[in-house]
């Protein structure tokens, strides 16, 4: 590998994706052509917005058609130290969009000396998206959620996405993937405005276990191999995996209410 | 016709090294120091936004002086093939050795092939696993690199400073004992430096994954001060 060297007038500034097709034209950033139900999918992740940042989660089932391809896949990234990112979808390349993503966002940041704004990259994330788009034509579509604290007006922010690269910023809360529409109804319920972190992972966490209860694509809790969905949170100190212990201890939680005599939805609503 | 002059190569080599040395001369100078916690690069800088120090990588750091946009420019490069590498293969792939070799054979080429040389000296800085596995690439411009054991030197007066470094110098120093003493060097016996004069990067395995940061504004003042025990 050499010294990337270019005339002014000619350089590919910060941008990793325009160095690496200046550099490297015949190795596209994102590959693969299969037909779908050879390839793994992930499938349901949720984000939530609450007083102090984002809580975004993932379950931790792939599948390959109607068997499961993996049991601990992760679906939930630090993109850099403010932001996260969730995928849904094919597997292969969504994982390779989210590497592709973060090293954009640190090469950025490295090169110009500089962080980019939470828009910013939530722009960034959907050229990538768009650029994906004749892979999503032939059944690998990848679908991410864009979640951050934008250290600038101190607020979290969520952004989703459609296959065309559309980029949409949702107020409170999103979830997509096999399982989305499952989880968003139980956030829908659940959800009140200036929720505190710990309330915001609690609602997360139900949220998926309604989405693994509806749908087959999509992994419970599992506490006979100790396999928990990823939690993770962003705020003004940054991105934060939830621990293990506490993401248990949530469900412990969700499967007691369901245990509650005549308790069969998870219990209260509110 | 005009026949063109005859000039000696050994006399071509001579007057680009003394052009390349003047330049870098008149630059301020720059010490790297291998220390308890890691690797501390202190550097005399008046510019809050003209960095002379920069991230590389997770545990590589960068450091130029001399013209500006010359090592700016290699800074860049250095970033671009380090995350390439670390894209195309893996992040613990990325090394300091084999970047300081091509920002190496880079200099040497632009030194023997092109009219003007680069005016730039840069140090490639990586932190290792254990004190012994940390790595200092002195790169001249002429190419010539060096593999510093406990610390560097660049810029304007470096055998001076390095005199001084030399004869205080103590591999477990505190953070805050080898940036004072480090200050102290680039000063001299006549001046002393503050604050505004400093630009200070540090690579320590405490930083996380990209070990990299900088030291600025309070923490800078309260350590030069050292009223801070030392993180």
């Amino acid at each position: 590998m050499s010294l990337f060297l270019f005339p002014p007038a000619d350089d590919p500034g910060p941008s990793f994706a325009a160095l690496w097709q200046r550099v490297q034209p015949d190795v596209p950033l994102v590959t693969g052509a299969l037909p779908p139900e050879a390839i793994r999918h992930g499938t349901t992740i949720v984000a939530v917005r609450h007083a102090a940042g984002i809580v975004m989660a993932g379950d931790r089932r792939a599948t390959e058609g109607v068997s499961i391809a993996h049991r601990s896949i992760e679906k939930v990234f630090a993109a850099d130290r403010f932001s996260a990112v969730a995928i849904a979808g094919a597997a292969g390349p969504a994982v390779e969009m989210v590497r592709l993503f973060q090293t954009q966002l640190e090469h950025y940041e490295k090169v110009e000396g500089a962080v980019l704004s939470l828009e910013g990259k939530a722009n960034q994330l959907s050229q990538m998206v768009r650029a994906n788009l004749p892979m999503a034509m032939q059944g690998l579509v990848v679908v991410p959620l864009f979640a951050g604290f934008d250290v600038r007006r101190g607020v979290g922010r969520i952004f989703t996405y459609d296959v065309t690269g559309g980029r949409y910023e949702e107020t409170d809360f999103h979830a997509t993937g096999s399982g989305g529409r499952d989880a968003r109804t139980t956030i829908k319920l659940g959800y009140r405005d200036a929720m505190s972190r710990d309330e915001a992972v609690a609602l997360a966490v139900r949220a998926l276990y309604e989405a693994a209860d509806e749908d087959a694509a999509t992994g419970g809790p599992d506490p006979v191999r100790g396999i928990y969905p990823t939690v993770a949170t962003v705020g003004a100190d940054g991105f934060q995996q939830v621990g293990e212990e506490e993401v248990a201890e949530r469900f412990a939680e969700v499967l007691a209410r369901r245990e509650r005599p005549g308790g069969r939805s998870g219990g209260d609503v509110a | 016709m005009t026949m063109p002059y005859y000039v000696a190569p050994e006399q071509v080599m001579k007057d680009r090294a003394e052009y390349a040395q003047k330049g870098i001369a008149r630059g301020r100078a720059l010490i790297a120091v291998i220390f308890a916690d890691g690797i501390l690069i202190v550097a005399e800088n008046p510019s809050r936004t003209l960095h002379k120090i920069s991230e590389i990588y997770d545990r590589v750091a960068f450091a130029g002086v001399g013209k500006y946009n010359e090592y700016d420019q290699l800074r860049v490069a250095g970033i671009r093939h380090a995350d390439m590498k670390g894209f195309a293969y893996s992040r613990e792939d990325v090394d300091a050795r084999s970047l300081s070799n091509i920002y190496a054979q880079y200099l040497g080429q632009v030194f023997t092939h092109e009219m003007k040389p680069l005016e730039v000296e840069i140090l490639v800085a990586e932190l290792g696993g254990v004190p012994a596995e940390h790595r200092l690439y002195h790169v001249a411009y002429d190419g010539t690199v060096v593999d510093d054991e406990r610390f560097s030197v660049l810029g304007g007066e470096a055998d001076v400073i390095a005199q001084r470094v030399e004869e205080c110098y103590d591999p477990s120093w505190s953070l805050g004992e080898a940036l004072r003493a480090t200050v102290r060097c680039l000063g001299g016996p006549e001046r002393s430096l503050g604050p505004e004069d400093l630009e200070v990067g540090l690579l320590a395995a405490t930083n996380g994954r990209r070990a990299f940061r900088r030291i600025e504004a309070g923490e800078l003042t309260d350590l030069l001060a050292g009223d801070t025990p030392a993180a």
